[in-house]
């Protein structure tokens, strides 16, 4: 794949959101990741080019964050989280099992190219744990049972929703949105959880009067 | 009995609470508004301060007071960011704000940042959330259509650009000059303080750095006034706020109440600890925090009542570990963390997490030594106080505390395997897990 000119307008455009360019290279990184599948030589001499810093200085923002990939993804990122809480709650049972299902292990790519595998952090999910993600949208309340059928569902090419966000496309697909383009799937799954209403639902059972607010009708 | 005080959750449940019809439903921007039409700068910043709004992303600095730091009459640009980099272990509170409601956040930007007299604000947004994106971008982008962002916002004179903007992995980056950095560009690497951010901060310019739930708390605060405020909570920690409580509880989930609430009383709220399970031990705020015990069940969850207990109040990220969790394996996960996460500026953080965690694996194996629990501390104590930036601090705090209270299993770690004493499959929510 060859990074186009439309690329570079396209970071040019991520630049001018910023009081000083360099502040775009995080989402620029994002975009050569959605055009080229991982963090590419071109594309790091692209941000360079752009920026007017050299490729060695890129590529010392690359390493330093875990989401930029250093060589050819899978069409989907699967992400299991492995930080204390949900591993106890499952989520090492759910990574082990993966592993086995899918015959890769950390950070490996199934050979039919459709899944990279790889155990995540905390995800800001506990209350929905075991929690793993699907190109790092939320797949809540998971067992293993559960998330082999996600995987099956994933290389058959099934459709697959997250539980609290859209039909799943690709891994490429939200590296775009991370760069700061919209993709027109706001509307897709619910404002909330069932876990982010407990408060909510018990007040309104309770009947806890609701104090005035901003949002209070007046 | 404990009152549920549904401010920022209190439309979650509409389906179009994220939009911006569902929020001005609710009489949403009219606090921004109000502030903007009807306020000077300086009243904003007095009425936070007054209000006794401190920080939820952690530290509990009070908001309005770091608001005040800002010099005025400096002809340099200041900068307004939110700390959307949610990244602490067990804290999941902002992640879902922002899915339901990201428009209370923008109209706290609003005016938080008239406040500073700044024009151009940001929101860092941690990278692994894109539905979070979605909705905040989105929120952005109508907030702009409906003229409450942009140029001279409702004939007040003054204008304001909000960009949002994601990060790409690095717990760090939650640490306010490391994100600072990582917005500017760079790896996300703790600067030295002083300079503070209020005089030199994004670009070396004046810079506030909020939690989001902090921004989201304001417009309530402009709208009502500073008594309603204050009448949650308690003398020193006014206010309500999100508990978010996981684990072995029945029903895990956000409750927002009034500051100084208990574990018993969300506990009860939660329905209790899941089937036949009894509370062993939990964090009050995320894994930096020192654990707490069943012993710990009646302290108030404010900022000083913690503190007294020998913790922190933290993020109100409690999760919840019952009689069937191994202390060790709990920690050595977060010890792992740690050890990822650290950004290997300084040596007492990149060196010590790394320590830590080879000594917390054979801890866990059953293949400790008797040495091991004073080097676990004594590497702590040369970690803690003596690093660059509070993750170090935070990397010492869950063995210190699990070796105050569950000694007895760090001795066992000399012989037995954690999971022999613990069988791990006992704590998962499904039955085989043995992993």
């Amino acid at each position: 794949m060859a990074l186009t000119e439309k690329t570079r307008a396209e970071m040019r455009e991520i630049m001018a959101r910023y009081p000083q360019a360099r502040s775009g290279l995080l989402p620029m990184l994002h975009l050569v990741q959605s055009e080229e599948g991982y963090v590419t030589p071109e594309g790091i001499e692209m941000c360079a080019a752009e920026l007017g810093i050299t490729a060695a200085e890129v590529t010392g923002v690359v390493t330093f964050y875990t989401m930029y990939k250093r060589r050819a993804m899978g069409k989907h990122h699967v992400g299991v989280c492995t930080n204390s809480l949900c591993a106890i709650m499952g989520g090492d049972a759910i990574f082990a099992q993966l592993k086995d299902h899918l015959g890769v292990g950390n950070d490996q790519t199934t050979p039919d190219g459709q899944i990279t595998l790889e155990h995540i952090e905390c995800q800001a999910a506990c209350d929905f744990a075991p929690v793993l993600t699907i190109d790092w949208e939320f797949f809540d309340n998971q067992t293993p049972g559960s998330a082999i059928d996600l995987m099956n569902d994933l290389i058959a090419n099934r459709e697959v929703k997250s539980t609290r966000g859209p039909v799943i496309t690709s891994w490429r697909d939200n590296e775009r949105l991370f760069a700061g383009f919209a993709d027109g799937k706001v509307n897709e799954g619910p404002a909330a959880g069932e876990a982010s209403l407990l408060g909510l639902k018990l007040a309104k059972e309770r009947g806890d009067s609701i104090p005035a607010n901003p949002g209070a009708d007046a | 009995m404990a009152t549920i005080t549904p401010v920022l959750t209190a439309y979650w449940d509409e389906p179009d609470a994220f939009t911006y019809a569902g929020y001005t439903r609710h009489n949403g921007y009219q606090a921004s508004r109000k502030a903007l039409t009807t306020m000077q700068p300086e009243d904003v910043i007095q009425t936070v301060k007054d209000s006794g709004l401190r920080g939820r992303g952690g530290a509990g600095f009070p908001t309005g007071m770091k608001w005040g730091f800002i010099p005025q009459g400096d002809n340099k640009p200041h900068y307004f960011v939110v700390n959307a980099d949610e990244s602490e272990p067990g804290t999941c509170k902002d992640i879902p704000l922002m899915m339901a409601n990201p428009h209370v956040l923008v109209e706290g930007v609003i005016i938080g940042a008239y406040a500073i007299r700044s024009n151009h604000a940001f929101i860092y947004i941690r990278g692994e959330v894109p539905h979070v994106l979605r909705r905040v971008q989105a929120a952005v982008a109508e907030a702009y259509a409906n003229g409450e962002l942009g140029k001279n916002i409702h004939g007040s004179g003054y204008d304001l650009e909000l960009t949002v903007h994601a990060g790409a992995g690095a717990y760090i980056c939650g640490e306010e000059t490391a994100l600072l950095d990582s917005l500017e560009g760079y790896r996300g690497q703790p600067r030295l303080r002083p300079p503070f951010p209020a005089v030199a901060g994004l670009y070396a310019c004046p810079t506030v750095v909020n939690n989001v739930e902090s921004v989201a708390s304001v417009p309530s605060i402009i709208a009502n006034g500073i008594e309603w405020f204050g009448k949650f909570g308690t003398e020193k920690s006014k206010g309500f706020t999100l508990y978010s409580l996981s684990g072995h509880v029945k029903n895990p989930g956000q409750i927002e109440a009034p500051l100084g609430i208990t574990l018993r009383e969300l506990l009860d709220l939660a329905g209790g600890m899941r089937e036949g399970s009894t509370l062993k031990f939990w964090t009050p705020g995320g894994s930096s925090t020192p654990i707490l015990t069943a012993d710990h069940l009646d302290v108030p969850l404010d900022y000083e009542s913690v503190a007294e207990a020998g913790s922190m109040l933290g993020t109100k990220a409690l999760q919840i570990f019952d009689q069937t969790t191994s202390v060790v394996r709990c920690v050595l996960r977060w010890t792992e963390f740690y050890k990822h996460e650290s950004c290997g500026k300084c040596t007492p953080c990149r060196e010590g997490t790394w320590w830590l965690q080879q000594i917390m694996e054979r801890i866990e194996q059953g293949k400790g030594t008797e040495e091991d629990i004073e080097k676990l501390l004594d590497l702590c104590d040369n970690i803690m106080g003596r690093s660059f930036c509070a993750l170090g601090d935070g990397a010492t705090s869950p063995i210190t505390s699990a070796i105050e209270y569950f000694r007895d299993e760090f001795i066992a770690g000399t012989h037995t395997p954690a999971w022999e004493l613990f069988p791990y499959e006992a704590s998962a929510l499904f039955a085989g897990a043995n992993a």
